[in-house]
């Protein structure tokens, strides 16, 4: 894990003082809201409907006990004793009262945390593969890179008013577990001729228009990383539109452009920019790379006993292959059936962060998927881990079926909202509640936004579920055939949209004829893009 | 109005042209550019301008701040001012990014720039000030 120095330290402590200033100005009335607006979205502080929102930063989705111990005690003690996982690796209180911003933001600081750069117009957390230094395919840990990114782009002087947000994905794997090409600039570590450097895919989002990143660069070195990307990001700020705030991404400029002259755009402003000296040396990258040093791993390799039926299903479904033997991915589904995709209870992390310390070298992973990952553990302790969180309501064995689901926050929060998200998300998941039922589905991405930004990822679902409004009334359109994986696809609309109960008794339908016509051990996905659309809209509508 | 100057040369009296009225004529020391004109096209003639004024219609409009930068990076070395919807939180980027003369439309307090630009004292990237970034004092 990365640890501050005291340079780290000093920024994020005067970004408290300067929050708390703002503030303080803003509570006496020297500023006005419209004022105050673009301050405390600089540092992820949203209005929404009932209460400011918080969104906290954990940086690619790694933190220790001592920090998930902290996400806990500010639920506990600012918030409703509860947080939200979110799809970018962060984690959301709803309920902050203006006045108390600043101390909960003083009590982060001291266990190197932050909102910095959560919301606004400048570049987002960097996000990245919540197995990085676990998973066996992993070429190299990509956590030191997005490490180095984070600190080039916090405060970055040219990069705070873009046309639009922009975010920023690092992985290091053939399999993808960020939905890497549907980020504005997605990375993928890869070795040639034994050096370590960098596809980059530039132009990918959701949103509106959800576009997949085409490659503008095949290898970066890593000496070159933060010159290539001031000059991907200095093109965006040049030209990126502004006239129209749903054609402001990156994805609208290269598209508009074309991928072949954006990237020759970039070459020449990195042409310029690799002169000015602004790459760290690799010594820089070494130096937190040290950080993320593989934990002193020494358990023996013992098989788990499975007689209990209820562990042997939750290991079979929620604990991943590590490539250290004796050890194992253990994922912890925050999706309990009826629950609220996402949420955890200061209870629950509280355990969360004891697991980590006493079994799983300190660490924990945030997932884009709102889970939680603990990526080191001992196969030994699988069962007294299990025993633990199945205690605290933790041990639902759904990851990547059909009730683990990605929920937008929706009409029960949000603003924007066209229609609510959690309530179908419950509606669904207590259709599939019959566990036999949702492992024979088998793997089913499903993700549902209440509205058109698509914060729930719904055009990567398996099956998306996207709330609109129609005359006032709360209506949901099916998508089918997306993916947020390394077989990245946009999903499709199916046809007219269905209201709340409509939604899920197609998606069953839709279940139904998948049951019907796969073949051998074909997911969901695999049989719909074979198929194709008619055999569902049949059935479904017919 | 200018009403935040960081630098002890002359102020320039010539009004400053469009990047358009300066490219067709002219023999102007000063130049304004709009957030759509390409800084890159004053590069030829940097060593005869004394001021170079970078508009701000909105603040959320960021392109200045490339301009700005790019302007530096060719070696320009007389005044370069924001002028127009310039806020107290924007001058600390500014300044990294070259500015040294501001003529905000709203005046600003005196008190709160000085605050803002004493708020930080490390830098992770290396930018258009002299400010050394924090790898280079991590590593030498
Ligand atoms: C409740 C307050 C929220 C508001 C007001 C909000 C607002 C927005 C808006 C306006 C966009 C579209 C941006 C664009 O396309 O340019 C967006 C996209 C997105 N938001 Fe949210 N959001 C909220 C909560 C969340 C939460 C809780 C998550 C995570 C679960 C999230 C994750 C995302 C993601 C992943 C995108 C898509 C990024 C892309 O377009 O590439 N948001 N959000
Ligand atoms: S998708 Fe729409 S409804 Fe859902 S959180 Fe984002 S903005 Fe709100």
């Amino acid at each position: 894990m990365y640890k501050y120095d005291h340079f780290d330290q000093s920024i994020v402590d005067a970004r408290v003082a300067e929050f708390r200033d703002q503030v303080n100005r803003r509570i006496a009335g020297e500023i006005t809201e419209d004022q105050f607006k673009p301050l405390r979205l600089m540092n992820g502080l949203y209005l929404q409907l009932h209460a400011y929102m918080l969104r906290v930063a954990i940086p690619y989705g790694t933190l220790d006990s001592r920090q998930m111990r902290m996400l806990a005690h500010i639920a506990r003690k600012y918030d409703r004793d509860y947080g939200h996982f979110t799809t970018r690796q962060n984690i959301q209180y709803n309920w902050i009262k203006l006045e108390e911003c600043a101390d909960l933001l003083e009590e982060l600081a001291t266990v190197e945390m932050h909102a910095i750069q959560t919301s606004g117009n400048c570049i987002r957390n960097i996000s990245s593969d919540q197995y990085a230094g676990a998973a066996a395919d992993e070429v190299a840990d990509p956590r030191p890179w997005a490490e180095l990114l984070r600190q080039w782009s916090t405060f970055h002087p040219e990069f705070s008013y873009l046309p639009r947000k922009f975010k920023i994905a690092v992985i290091a794997s053939p399999e993808d577990r960020a939905a890497m090409r549907l980020h504005d600039i997605g990375l993928e570590l890869v070795r040639q001729n034994g050096e370590l450097g960098a596809r980059v895919f530039v132009g990918g989002g959701m949103g509106r228009t959800p576009m997949i990143a085409p490659e503008i660069n095949p290898f970066v070195k890593a000496d070159d990383l933060l010159s290539y990307i001031e000059a991907c990001l200095r093109v965006y700020n040049r030209y990126g539109r502004r006239d129209n705030i749903y054609k402001a991404r990156i994805k609208i400029l290269v598209h508009e452009i074309g991928a072949d002259e954006y990237r020759r755009q970039v070459a020449e402003e990195f042409a310029h920019v690799k002169t000015l000296g602004i790459d760290p040396p690799l010594a820089e990258l070494e130096r937190i790379s040290a950080f993320f040093a593989p934990p002193a791993f020494d358990a023996a390799d013992v098989e788990p006993d499975r007689s209990d039926p209820d562990f042997a299903v939750w290991l079979d479904q929620n604990v991943k292959p590590h490539k250290q033997t004796g050890y194992a991915i253990v994922n912890i589904s925050l999706k309990p059936i009826g629950g609220i995709p996402g949420d955890a209870t200061s209870a629950q992390i509280d355990v969360m962060a004891d697991l980590a310390e006493q079994y799983g070298f300190d660490e924990l992973r945030v997932t884009h998927a709102q889970n939680i990952v603990l990526p080191h553990v001992a196969k030994r302790d699988l069962h007294a881990v299990w025993q633990v969180l199945r205690n605290a309501d933790l041990a639902d064995a759904n990851l990547d079926l059909i009730s683990d689901i990605i929920a937008c926050p929706g009409l029960d929060y949000c603003s924007l909202a066209n229609a609510r998200s959690i309530p179908v998300a419950q509606k669904i998941a207590t259709r599939f509640a019959d566990m036999d039922r949702q492992r024979d589905l088998g793997e089913l991405k499903l993700k549902i936004s209440g509205c058109i930004n698509a914060c729930g990822h719904h055009h990567a679902g398996h099956i998306g579920i996207l709330g609109v409004d129609r005359k006032g009334v709360e209506n949901y359109q099916l998508t089918f055939g997306g993916s947020g994986a390394e077989d990245v696809s946009i999903g499709k609309i199916i046809g007219p949209g269905f209201d709340e109960d409509g939604v899920v008794d197609a998606v069953e339908k839709a279940t139904e004829v998948y049951k019907t016509l796969r073949e051998g051990d074909e997911r969901f996905i695999d049989t719909y893009r074979r198929v194709g659309l008619e055999p569902f809209k049949e059935a479904i509508y017919g | 109005m200018v009403e935040f100057r960081y630098r002890t040369d002359e102020v320039t009296e010539q009004p400053s042209v469009t990047l358009d009225a300066f490219l067709d004529q002219s023999n102007a020391t000063a130049v304004r550019l709009e957030p759509d004109d390409d800084a890159r096209a004053l590069i030829p003639f940097l060593d005869r301008l004394t001021l170079i004024e970078v508009a701000f219609p909105k603040y959320r409009d960021g392109r200045g701040y490339s301009s700005a930068r790019i302007l530096r990076e060719a070696g320009y070395t007389g005044e370069l001012r924001a002028q127009g919807d310039v806020l107290v939180d924007q001058i600390a980027f500014m300044r990294r990014c070259g500015f040294d003369s501001f003529a905000p439309e709203a005046s600003l307090n005196p008190e709160a720039v000085a605050r803002a630009l004493s708020t930080y004292d490390q830098f992770y990237q290396k930018a258009a000030d002299s400010a050394i970034p924090v790898w280079k004092l991590r590593h030498g």
